[in-house]
């Protein structure tokens, strides 16, 4: 059974594009609250597909999800836009919107949930100064270089400060200094609940943030090296050390 | 800085106004609103006006009718006209009896005969205006004959009403085409609007999958394009109007000029003016409800 702090369950969970293959096979784990987890895996392993299911931009074609204790399976359509706001989510490709300026964009998610433009002018500009776009905030996506734009991104998926964060590669465009700055914003997000989950091929990463939790997806299976995702977790062995 | 976050609460719609780029859904859009609400203003406006004309002529004509007393002879057809009179009087049914005076018979026939109207060469007949306090149906007709039949034998009795009835026939043919014309019309706008409102999915796909991700209801996206529409039908629909209304009132002038007495009783009141004002009105109705089906649609294949 669920426990209280689990924030995602996976159980069995399939999933094949079309009538391809199974990309993603027999995924059964839990998340838990206020843990900060780093996926990784070979290019193709499938760590986009299983953020997709995470981000609920997918259905997978087999087993059960729960997030925050509802089966999203089961979920009408309707009442998934109210548990996307619970999430934030760096796709891989950034997904700006094109013509809004860099402040529109991490605005977004504020003005979706109704804040007022008083209450999230301040809040916007502090965390753009934080990625260091504070001087580009009137700047369209399309001028930004691609390390800028994944910045946005970030700031965007952070801004709204999600239950769950969902990062496909966020570091994937940054020069090194800046691949530190991101992770410990995730990590100070992390401090505040936020339950984080950040794939990336990047290895060297995984050592910088101690007390992280590694997933490993291996041709669509998910191996658990450090005894990670089992319940309880098992955390001395979970974590890697500096 | 913990954000104070409704979850739940709507956009606002000065805030969602920064979400999609285009104001308007573009392109020919508003153009094509004006079009055919021009089209639609025209049609509307000549139906109502023809359906004036129809029931103004009818109620000037109802129990209306006419006594000609044809006869060669000018001194028998005036003992006949008189006696006809004095008859129809006392007839039962009849409300008044007005004999036409013969230099009105021959002013109504001047612009046909010319000057042999007051000529005793072309024999006009005699008339008399009855006004029924009924119908005049084929009965009251019938009855009206039998007590002329001994006084005037000579005369002919004719519903005035009947003398219309193929222009009638003609306006009740033509009020269907308007209506059918009408609702073409309607029909034409919806698929253009529903065309527009697919290319502007299309346009801007990318942004609203990037929105419905970050947790936008489909209600809220929906709504982004029905304020694109309601701008173009806003635009569109007062052009169209102008244009429509601009041509009815000049052709209701030109009519007018022709002081051709019926026409005139085809007017537009000041109600029917409203009612074409309501055009542009249902035509956003029409606008907004094809864009937001549209849209809900296209949005419903979304997970
Ligand atoms: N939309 C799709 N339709 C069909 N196959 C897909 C689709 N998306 C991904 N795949 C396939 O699923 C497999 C896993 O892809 P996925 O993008 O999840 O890998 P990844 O681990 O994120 O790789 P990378 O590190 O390069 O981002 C790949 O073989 C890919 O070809
Ligand atoms: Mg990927």
């Amino acid at each position: 059974m669920a426990g209280a702090d689990d924030i995602v369950r996976f159980d069995n969970v399939g999933l094949r594009y079309g009538t391809g293959t199974e990309v993603l096979g027999d995924l059964s784990f839990t998340l838990h609250a206020g843990r900060f987890y780093f996926l990784t895996g070979a290019s193709g392993a499938g760590k986009t597909s299983l953020l997709k299911l995470l981000y609920l931009a997918q259905r997978p074609s087999r087993g059960a999800i729960r997030m925050f204790g509802t089966d999203v399976i089961m979920l009408p359509r309707e009442r998934l836009p109210a548990l996307r706001r619970r999430l934030g989510v760096v796709f891989q490709d950034f997904r700006l919107v094109p013509h809004l300026s860099a402040f529109d964009n991490v605005a977004l998610p504020l003005r979706l949930s109704g804040v007022s433009e008083d209450e999230l002018r301040q809040p916007v500009a502090d965390m753009l100064d934080w990625v260091g776009l504070g001087a580009r905030s009137d700047a369209r996506p399309a001028t930004l270089s691609g390390g800028e734009q994944q910045r946005v991104a970030i700031a965007r998926a952070v801004i709204a400060r999600p239950e769950l964060l969902v990062a496909d590669e966020p570091t994937g465009n940054v020069d090194p200094e800046m691949a530190l700055k991101l992770l410990r914003l995730f990590e100070s997000l992390n401090r505040l609940g936020t339950t984080v989950v950040v794939a990336t091929h990047d290895v060297t990463l995984l050592r910088k943030v101690p007390d992280s939790l590694i997933m490993r997806l291996d041709g669509g299976r998910l191996s658990d090296p450090t005894g990670a995702l089992r319940y309880p977790p098992r955390r001395e062995a979970a974590t890697v050390r500096a | 800085m913990r954000l104070p976050l409704s979850r739940d609460a709507a956009i606002g719609s000065q805030r969602t106004a920064q979400v999609l780029p285009a104001a308007s859904l573009g392109g020919p859009m508003p153009w094509v609103i004006a079009i055919m609400v021009a089209l639609t203003v025209l049609t509307a406006g000549g139906a109502i006006s023809l359906a004036n004309f129809a029931s103004e002529a009818r109620s000037g004509l109802e129990g209306g009718v006419t006594v000609q007393v044809v006869e060669a002879n000018a001194s028998a057809r005036e003992a006949q006209a008189r006696r006809a009179a004095e008859a129809l009087a006392t007839a039962p049914g009849v409300a008044k009896v007005r004999r036409v005076p013969q230099a009105e018979v021959e002013s109504l026939v001047e612009p046909w005969l010319g000057e042999a109207a007051n000529s005793e060469v072309v024999a006009l007949p005699a008339l008399i205006e009855v006004r029924l306090t009924g119908d005049a149906d084929k009965a009251a007709l019938s009855r009206l004959r039998g007590s002329l039949a001994k006084s005037a034998p000579s005369a002919r009795i004719d519903a005035q009403a009947d003398w219309l009835g193929p222009v009638f026939g003609v306006i009740t043919a033509l009020r269907w085409l308007a209506l059918v014309l009408i609702g073409l019309l309607t029909l034409a706008s919806a698929a253009a609007v529903w065309l527009a409102a697919r290319n502007a999915l299309d346009v801007n796909r990318a942004t609203i999958e990037i929105v419905h991700h970050l947790g936008a209801g489909d209600a809220q996206i929906a709504r982004l394009f029905e304020r694109s529409v309601l701008l173009d039908a806003a635009l569109g629909g007062a052009i169209g109007l102008l244009l429509g209304g601009g041509a009815l009132a000049l052709l209701g002038g030109r009519f007018a000029a022709l002081q051709a007495g019926v026409v005139e009783r085809g007017a537009l009141s000041a109600l029917d003016w409203l009612l074409v004002a309501l055009v542009p009105v249902i035509m956003a109705g029409v606008a907004l409800y094809t864009a937001r089906r549209t849209v809900l649609a296209r949005l419903g294949r979304m997970l």
